[in-house]
């Protein structure tokens, strides 16, 4: 089993590396292709545990998950960016700024890393610190209703916790060994 | 041919409006944390318009060179994968430092 997750890192890194070198390269003769590959490899054995965690199961629903959850948050970044503009441009300046908390149930790097960062794009939060252990978040947000979209309507938190198999209320199981 | 450039007018101009909005807001907002409000979401959304409109620009004009629009839809991608990560570290590490959020109803620092 071990062996297996090594060897689909492996492939997975190898193949994501050489799609780089294609596209970055621009040379398809024999000699660019064959020194490209070498490259490749030798960097997907040195180090494919940084780009591939885990094992394969249920990698391929979790992406296909994030792809549908993208243009939602693409369309998230749209709202953030004509509400921090509205906030700018008004002449009175309407933020009243607070820092709050708030916990999840997600534990692994990559649905940790999404959560915080989506939190960043989407309007008025930014996040300031995760605690991986507890899954604690600490957010600053630029006034009290997006605040209240984290806290109370939690559809964020939702959204990423259903793209990476967690159990919304369930604070605590998870993949975290 | 032409609407398509009108297209692209349009990203470049949506991308340095939300730019400009950012440097306002740099400006006018009180303290650090909305400060990086400001400039972490409008450099997000303003260089991934811009970049859009490049893309669409290129395609149109230059189709035979696909390789470049390709390399232009990396750049957005890393854009809107770095930004929010590089807003959070300096947050973090004003935090962490002690700097006191700004209230409503303190002074201007």
């Amino acid at each position: 089993m071990k062996r297996g997750q090594r060897l689909f890192g492996i492939s997975l890194t190898f193949g994501i590396m050489s799609l780089f070198w294609i596209l970055l390269s621009g040379i398809f003769d024999g000699f660019h292709l064959i020194s490209g590959a070498i490259c490749c490899a030798i960097v997907a054995l040195i180090s494919h545990d940084l780009l591939v965690k885990g094992g394969a199961e249920k990698m391929v629903q979790k992406s296909l998950r994030l792809f549908r959850y993208i243009p939602w948050e693409f369309w998230q970044i749209v709202l953030a960016n004509i509400d921090v503009a509205y906030r700018v441009l008004h002449p009175k300046m309407p933020i009243n700024p607070c820092v709050i908390e708030f916990e999840t149930p997600l534990r692994s790097d990559f649905a940790l890393v999404t959560l915080a960062n989506s939190i960043t794009l989407t309007p008025g939060t930014i996040t300031i610190l995760v605690d991986p252990e507890t899954g604690k978040f600490v957010v600053h947000a630029i006034a009290q209703a997006p605040a209240d979209a984290l806290l109370v309507d939690q559809t964020m938190q939702r959204k990423v916790a259903e793209v990476f198999f967690v159990e919304p209320s369930a604070g605590g199981q998870s993949a975290h060994p | 041919m032409v609407i398509i450039d009108g297209i692209v007018t349009l990203f470049l101009a949506g991308g340095l409006f939300f730019t400009f909005v950012g440097s306002i807001g740099l400006l006018r907002f009180p303290d650090f944390y909305t400060r990086l409000h400001a400039t972490g979401k409008c450099d997000t959304l303003g260089a991934g318009l811009i970049i859009l409109g490049l893309i669409l620009y290129h395609l149109v004009h230059y189709s035979e060179s696909f390789l470049v629009a390709a390399k232009l839809s990396f750049l957005m991608l890393f854009i809107f994968i770095a930004n929010p990560t590089a807003t959070h570290a300096i947050m973090k590490a004003a935090y962490q430092t002690g700097l006191v959020p700004w209230k409503l109803g303190d002074e201007r620092k």
